[in-house]
Order: C-alpha cells, then structure tokens, then sequence
C-alpha cells in the first residue's frame, strides 16, 4: 500500500541547512526500512503554469490553479503496510523537515 | 415469545460485538462484518420463535453471520476476484481460544477509535460496531438527523478501509496513548446520557451511560491492570448510583446537597469504591479518571452533605489539576474550596475564571450559587438568568430557574 506524504508550508522561505540534513538523514532511514518510494521538492508556487487543453486551443496561465495561503512545498511517497506505519514515518518527516504534513493512501482500483 | 425475545436481546447484548469482530478479522471489512452481524440477528427473529433458541445462540448466530457474509461477497465479486472468494469459502476459520476471542473485540474497539477519525466519528462508530446500537438509535443519543449519522459512520468505515487504518491493538508502546482516546470516547458517551445536552431530550439517558459502563467493563476485562481503565469504570459506577436520585418526579435536577441518599445504588457503590481502594492499593500515581473516582468515593461515603470530608475534596482537586490545569477543573475545585472555605474565597477563584468560561452554563450557575450564599442577590438574579440561557438541558433549566425565583 502507497501513502502520499504531502509537506504543507505557508511561507517564502526555503528550508534551512539544519533541516535539508535533517531530511536528508530522516530519508537514509526511510531507505533502510524499506518504505521508500519516492520523494521530492517543489519549487514556489509563483513559479507554477496551468495549461487548460479541454477547448480548442491549450489555454496556458501564469501562476498556481488556487491561491492560497498553505500551498504544497513537497512530498514523499511511502510503501507501508498500513496507516500506522505510514503515520510514524510521517510524524518523523514531519519532525524532520519541520513542517506540517498530510498523508493520503492511493486510491485502489 | 417474550422468552424468545429476552434470548434475542440477551444474545444481541452478550454476542454482537464478539460476532462484528470475528467477521472483521476473516473478512478483513468492517462493512460486511456489521451487515452479515445484522443480518444473522434478523434471521434468529424470524426462525428461533418456529425452531426454538438454538443450545448455543452465540455459535449459531456467528456461524448464519459467516455464511450470510459468503453470501454477500460472492453477489458482490461476481465480477472480479474469483481467487479470493475461493479462498473465502475454503478458509474454515479453526475454533478460536476464548482469549483470542476477548482480543478480537479489543481490536474492534481500538480500530473505532483510532486517533486518525474525528472524535465524533470514533463515538458513533464504537456505539455501532462495538456496541450493536443502531443508526437511528445513535442518531437520536446525539440528535443528529439520521442520514447525517448515517454519512459519519459510512465516511468513517471508508476512511478504514481506503487508508487502511489496522484492525489490530496497537503495540505497547504505543497503548497508554491510544488507550487514552478510547476512555474519552466511553466517557463522552457516558457523559452524553449521564447530562444530556439537548433541550428536547430526555435530561438522562440510561441507554447511554448503561451502555458506556457495559463497554468499559469490556474493556476492563481485557486490560485488567490498566489504572485508568479501572479509574473510568469507577467513576461511571459512582455516578451511576445516583442517577435515580438526581432528577426529581417533576423533572427537576437535583443537586447533591438534595439528594435522597438511601435512595442510592449500594451495590453499584460499594464496587465503585472497591475499584478506587484497589487503585490506592496498587500505590501507582493516578491519572484523571482514578482521582474523579475518588472524589466521587469521597462523596459517596458520606451519609449527608454535612458529614462529607471536604478537605479531602479539595486535596484530591489539587492533585486533578495538576494533571489537568483545565478552567473546568478549577471550576469544580473552586465548587469543593466554598465548602471548606467559604463562598468568598471561592468566588475570588471563579471570577478569574469568567474569561475562559463566559459561554459555560456551569460557570455561571456555581457563581449565582456563591452570590446568593453571600446574600447579593441581584447580581445571583444576573448569573441564574445567563445560566438558564447557557444550559441545555431541561432538568437543569427547571433547577436553575427555581432557585432564581426563590432570590429575595
């Protein structure tokens, strides 16, 4: 089962050195436990284009779908066998990158 | 056929839970465990009145559940997962040793209380899985409208399955928290009928803290040694035993100073004390739910208001406090100080409680009590009047508005 571990952030700043190695061992651990699946930064939301293709014409805007004030900085991708796994290796995470988190399993077809 | 429905409901009390949980560890669902326990239930209402009760009710009805689930899983997988509806029919769960069993109710009621579901969910949840109450039965505890319940407890159902929340009890480590959040959902549930907080109920509801002190003794029985879990069912006991003698014929509250107490539950007592002596025995620091249950030890052991030792009282909402330094706590500590010191003194404490507690009924109505003890009877007038608006509940209305209209 797949969890997506989304990093929730309501600022400008980028996370600081103390943090990024934070991460960085908080990921080591991820590795070695076998949950692994992927994880990534995201750049600002000002720097975010939304492309519309449903007309005609690909309808291209500057700037991200909503505005608001929390906005999506990051995430992880987790294999665990269940929500309490996926909760403990969140609440690291979270304590890690030093943000709020929130965690979703993957829709099962 | 009142024979046959005493064995119906006696069996619904004694066996639902035990059947929900084996049906959810086999089948992994808490959907088809609920619907085939339901189901199975239906059934011996309409055959054991023409065949008799079965010798053992609770095997018969586990094993028409388990078929009425087949049943169910192979109308609904018709269309995929042959595989694993084979192995569903061939999979004959061996018998179960009874502390297999005790387990699977445990981790029945650790999974409805799982701290990822809102609490309100985790309430309704518990009281339908693990407690057999129906949706509408549930919906009318909490005056919500039925289909609003209904949406909770299958929202709740699905976020199990979907984020996959475990059915299992947590590890060891992880027990005292989560053993926590499930003593606050049988409290709320005791509390809910204990004090109801709708104006159109019935002020007491003895469905409720009836069917909170059945669960927690449930779970008392699987976790024996756990201090709180024997605080909590102390404290409902306590309080139980006075139900009948709380409300007056009129339908009035009626407070502790006022109640008959030869007309106290004895038996209920003298368990609820033996728990809390068990406790002090055991000389392990005691959390929230054992210090309620003390004080409520100390009530009950009094004979008349006058004869209670108040300055134990005080002591033991000293300790509460520290645990938990909530405004209510206060308040109540502040209610017990009046007693020992005098109402000035307390009312010094609960005025500088009135920031925080300014939309809470009992703040104002323990402070109309202080003022109208001190003999300021306007201001008494003021607070009984923004208690009355504040209070929910028809017994306490009706109290609070005779002892406004008794002011000078």
């Amino acid at each position: 089962m797949q969890y997506f571990v989304s990093v929730i952030h309501d600022g400008t700043d980028l996370a600081t050195d103390d943090e990024m190695s934070a991460i960085d061992a908080f990921n080591d651990r991820v590795r070695a436990g076998g949950h692994w699946v992927f994880a990534a930064g995201l750049a600002a939301p000002s720097t975010a284009t939304v492309i519309d293709n449903r007309g005609d014409e690909p309808v291209i805007s500057d700037g991200p779908f909503v505005e608001t004030k929390e906005f999506l900085a990051g995430f992880w991708i987790f294999e665990a066998d269940d929500l309490d796994v996926a909760l403990r290796l969140a609440a690291a995470g979270s304590r890690a990158c030093n943000r709020r988190v929130e965690v979703r399993p993957f829709a099962v077809l | 056929m009142i024979d046959f429905r005493h064995a119906i409901d006696g069996a619904h009390r004694d066996e639902w839970a035990r059947i929900v949980a084996a049906l959810a560890r086999r089948f992994g669902d808490l959907d088809i465990a609920e619907e085939a326990a339901a189901e199975a239930f239906a059934t011996a209402v309409e055959r054991w009145p023409i065949d008799g009760v079965p010798p053992n009710p609770g095997a018969w009805l586990t094993t028409t559940a388990q078929r009425k689930a087949i049943d169910r899983i192979r109308r609904e997988s018709r269309r995929e997962d042959k595989q694993r509806q084979a192995q569903l029919m061939y999979d004959d769960d061996p018998p179960q040793p009874v502390g297999a069993i005790d387990d699977d109710r445990l981790r029945l009621i650790f999974t409805c209380c799982h701290p990822a579901l809102a609490m309100e969910a985790r309430v309704a949840l518990t009281l339908r899985m693990v407690g057999g109450l129906t949706v509408p039965e549930i919906a009318r505890a909490f005056l919500v409208q039925e289909p609003a319940m209904g949406r909770r407890i299958t929202r709740a159902k699905t976020k199990i399955k979907a984020a996959r929340i475990p059915y299992r009890v947590p590890a060891t480590g992880d027990l005292p928290g989560r053993v926590g959040g499930v003593l606050s959902v049988l409290f709320l549930i005791f509390n809910e009928g204990y004090l109801a907080t709708g104006a159109d109920s019935d002020p007491v509801r003895h469905e409720l803290t009836s069917e909170a002190i059945r669960l927690t003794r449930l779970l008392r029985g699987m976790l024996p040694r756990d201090g709180e879990v024997a605080g909590l069912l102390a404290l409902m006991l306590l309080i139980e035993a006075r139900r009948t003698a709380r409300v007056s014929a009129t339908g009035e509250l009626v407070t502790l100073d006022e109640q008959d107490r030869g007309s106290w539950d004895g038996s209920l007592i003298a368990e609820g004390h033996r728990l809390v002596m068990e406790r002090l025995a055991s000389g392990a620091a005691p959390g929230r739910y054992q210090i309620l249950a003390a004080i409520n030890a100390v009530h009950t052991s009094a004979r008349d208001m006058r004869d209670t030792d108040w300055s134990q009282i005080v002591a033991l909402y000293d300790q509460l406090i520290v645990l938990d330094p909530s405004p209510i706590v206060a308040l109540n500590r502040a209610v017990a100080v009046a007693e020992l010191d005098g109402p000035e003194v307390a009312l010094a404490i609960i005025d500088r409680l009135g920031d925080t507690l300014a939309r809470y009924h009992a703040y104002h109505a323990a402070r109309a009590d202080l003022l109208r003890r001190l003999g300021r009877s306007e201001e008494s007038r003021v607070a009984y009047d923004r208690a009355i608006e504040l209070a929910g509940n028809s017994a306490e209305t009706a109290y609070l508005t005779r002892r406004r209209d008794q002011l000078a």
